[in-house]
């Protein structure tokens, strides 16, 4: 049978949008898929040397539950709703929520985004930087992983034209 | 039923509790069997995924006492 393939694209830049494609990609893997992830725009602070960097905004998100992880069950149940104009007021909000979604992640048992990343290099996912936009960010390569690939987007269709599943994240 | 080997990923969430087991089966050889216990109540419907895509039988698949337990035999 021949191998089945897999390409994504990674276009977002935090804590929680860094989850699909590393999943995806990880669990793919173990399937026998041959994996490959394009990342542009923000998914470039997903090949970060130093992804704490990170961070989860529940501004302008009115699907992110706001609870507590920690404190007795009564409490952790309570959803913390907060209008948009007082988040943007209060300084930190974003590194509260932060930490909070991260002890969160802890509690549940749920790989954190390095060790995910990992996971995927360990099963041969390749994975590719678009130069384009490293260069209109400002990034320099000293900053990324080493392992990693540098092309445009002629170089993702090169694998993505003979893959099963494509998706965009 | 006998074993050759037992992976407890307890407290694990998706996807770990599969990448573990991929990884424990590639230490066994063919016809071995691996016992997984998990707690992860997505890894019901995902171990028979995994076993279905990747030629692994998945002999048995129990629940008890909010544990999940499966029985596959290498490929």
């Amino acid at each position: 049978m021949e191998t089945k393939k897999m390409a994504l694209i990674a276009t977002k830049g935090t804590l929680d949008w860094a989850y699909p494609p590393f999943i995806l990609a990880s669990t793919a893997a173990a399937l026998g898929y041959e994996v490959q992830i394009f990342f542009t725009f923000y998914g470039l602070q997903l090949l970060k040397k130093d992804m704490s960097g990170l961070k989860v905004s529940p501004l302008g998100n009115p699907g992110m539950p706001m609870k507590m992880p920690f404190g007795p069950k009564w409490f952790k149940e309570i959803n913390w709703n907060m209008p948009n104009a007082v988040q943007a007021l209060v300084p930190g909000y974003e590194n509260v929520a932060t930490s909070l979604m991260k002890q969160t992640i802890a509690n549940n048992g749920v790989a954190t985004i390095p060790e995910l990343r990992e996971l995927c290099m360990e099963a041969d996912v390749k994975m590719i930087a678009c130069q384009m936009t490293v260069e209109l960010f400002g990034f320099d390569h000293v900053e990324f992983i080493d392992d990693i690939e540098y092309g445009g987007a002629a170089t993702f269709f090169e694998f993505a034209g003979e893959t099963d599943i494509c998706l965009f994240v | 039923m006998n074993f050759d080997k037992e992976l407890d990923a307890r407290g694990l969430n998706c996807p770990l509790p599969i990448l573990s087991t991929k990884k424990f089966l590639s230490e066994l050889t063919s016809g071995q069997i691996l016992k997984v216990i998990a707690t992860d109540p997505g890894s019901v419907k995902d171990m028979q995924a995994f076993a279905k895509q990747t030629g692994n039988e998945l002999l048995s698949s129990a629940e008890s006492a909010g544990e999940f337990v499966f029985m596959l035999r290498k490929h």
